[in-house]
């Protein structure tokens, strides 16, 4: 009697586990998708809802800025990497020209390490601003990128003012940058900082406590301390896996090593401590802001360079964190008026291949908030 | 049983005050819409002035006598990395010494291609070309673009040198 019991239900699990097996599919996200941010191909696994495997493809805004640098001379490329990462193209311009700066020795005035510094947490707060509006839009809150753009607004005509355009800027220039602040600069930028002070804890209040925000961002995405350093991920991203990656910490450049400023570290590792970790980065940016805008030193805008540079022949690296992480220029010089080689280590590139590791078992409603707490700009990745 | 009845209506609970928080700076905005900044683009335009320094595209300064400072050196021309600028020069007489002279014949600027750099009006050695603020370039034909900085019959202001 049993012999038969147990063949019926040999022959009923067989059935059950057929009806229930499913098979392993392919779905393209993008590179036309609204919550890629740009050109970016994801080729993914999925085995019903749960994703198995994220592959990403590039290359579909490739523009060969690398190669371009070669027949440019050392003051044309700084233009070029405003085209890279767009929303932190300040901080690209300071890291070019910091990397020449190293090739010819120049010590830049304490002015321009001032006004650098002011500016390149100015495009921060910028970058991140837009950044938490759009990450918000990513879950389905309208409301938030609005807000965002309201706020950003206020720094873009800072931008505007004194640097003459609002995003593509290329202010800087080897050996300084390339017209004196404002007259109205200061003022402007107090303005700024009075304003946003009161407007920053609106964002907590929108989006931070907000239960179906938390439901999505909590424990999702998980990336460990391990994978983001094996990974190279830096920045925010990096920094909330506990991994200490601060460039203007560990490396000061420019007026870095003057401010008194906290590294926001979190231990989370999920969507949701990449998410809180920006946040409080804005209030850092403010606090860096802060201690600079009234002690600007007066003197010269920009150390004299001849017309033509020519870099001895040698090799150049230089590093600075942008609003995404770690972003190193290494030149190789010839000594002719246009490099030998360049080559750009851009965060985003490292950042997205981080993205198999982090999604793998979860759903993939939940891969759009990974993506865009990883805050992906795809002509970075492509340069 | 009680406790997990307990936990389920505080989620719930906690859940619609955490949407009310919110709604009630959607709110604020909805009742004080003096504080709401968007500007009516197109209607605006009259009052819409945009900054000294903005960059819009290049000029080449001419004054009231039909005069400019251009040498044709083709200092901007080396400057641009994109080819923006082509100087077409030609040779004419000094009135004055009898010399030949280089001056401009055109000044070609490819708004297409420009990407606002600043760099030609840095290279500048006489203050010739500036940066004017427009910033509405929509075209319908893209050969349009492609224009000609020096008007016609326009000459080179006495006493410019390279």
């Amino acid at each position: 009697m049993s012999n038969i019991f147990s063949l019926i239900s040999d022959k009923e699990k067989q059935s059950t586990s057929s009806a229930t097996e499913t098979q392993e599919y392919f779905v393209n996200m993008g590179p036309q998708h609204p919550s890629t941010h740009g050109v970016l191909r994801l080729l993914l696994t999925l085995d019903g809802e749960i994703i198995r495997k994220v592959e990403p493809h590039i290359g579909y805004i490739h523009r060969s800025i690398e190669k371009m640098c070669e027949k440019d001379s050392y003051q044309q490329i700084v233009h070029l990497t405003d085209r890279m990462d767009y929303l932190s193209c300040h901080i690209n311009n300071e890291a070019v020209c910091l990397a020449v700066e190293k090739g010819l020795q120049l010590e830049v005035p304490d002015r321009v390490k001032y006004i650098r510094t002011i500016i390149s947490e100015l495009t921060r707060l910028s970058s991140h601003q837009l950044w938490w509006g759009v990450m918000g839009m990513d879950l389905g809150a309208i409301t938030t990128f609005l807000y965002g753009f309201r706020d950003r607004e206020q720094i873009i005509d800072i931008f505007e003012e004194t640097c003459g355009a609002r995003l593509t800027m290329n202010y800087n220039v080897p050996g300084g940058v390339m017209f004196d602040i404002h007259p109205n600069f200061q003022k402007r930028t107090k303005d700024f900082l009075k304003y946003f002070k009161e407007k920053l804890p609106e964002y907590d209040e929108l989006l931070t406590g907000n239960v179906i925000f938390t439901e999505r961002t909590k424990d999702i995405g998980y990336l460990s301390k391990e994978d983001a350093i094996s990974y190279g991920v830096t920045g925010p991203s990096g920094r909330a896996s506990g991994f200490s990656c601060d460039v203007r910490k560990k490396d000061p450049y420019s007026a870095y090593d003057r401010v008194d400023f906290k590294e926001i570290i979190r231990t989370d590792c999920d969507s949701y401590g990449r998410y809180k970790v920006r946040i409080a980065e804005m209030y850092e940016s403010l606090h860096i802001i802060e201690q600079l805008i009234d002690n600007i030193p007066e003197g010269d805008f920009k150390a004299k360079t001849k017309a033509v540079i020519k870099l001895p022949p040698g090799e150049y690296y230089q590093r600075v964190e942008t609003a995404r992480g770690e972003l190193g220029v290494y030149i190789i010089s010839d000594n002719k008026k246009s490099p030998y080689r360049v080559k750009f280590r851009s965060p985003g590139f490292s950042n997205l291949f981080a993205l198999d590791t982090m999604a793998k078992g979860y759903k993939i409603a939940d891969l759009v908030a990974m993506m865009s707490t990883l805050d992906l700009v795809i002509p970075d990745i492509d340069r | 049983m009680f406790k997990s009845i307990y936990k389920y209506l505080s989620d719930i609970f906690n859940g619609v005050k955490t949407l009310l928080t919110g709604m009630k700076i959607t709110g604020y905005y909805f009742f004080h819409p003096k504080e709401i900044i968007t500007q009516q683009y197109p209607e605006n335009r009259e009052t819409l002035k945009m900054f000294d320094m903005f960059r819009g595209e290049v000029v080449l300064i001419h004054d009231e006598n039909n005069e400019h400072r251009c040498t044709g050196c083709s200092a901007c021309e080396i400057a641009c990395p994109n080819g923006t600028i082509e100087i077409i020069s030609d040779k004419a007489i000094d009135p004055e010494t009898g010399k030949s002279k280089k001056v401009i014949d055109k000044f070609v600027y490819h708004l297409q291609m420009c990407t606002m750099c600043n760099l030609c009006i840095l290279a500048c050695p006489t203050d010739a070309i500036k940066m004017a603020q427009t910033f509405e370039h929509a075209v319908y034909d893209r050969s349009t673009l492609t224009k000609v900085l020096n008007k016609p019959g326009s000459k080179i202001m006495a006493g410019v040198k390279e």
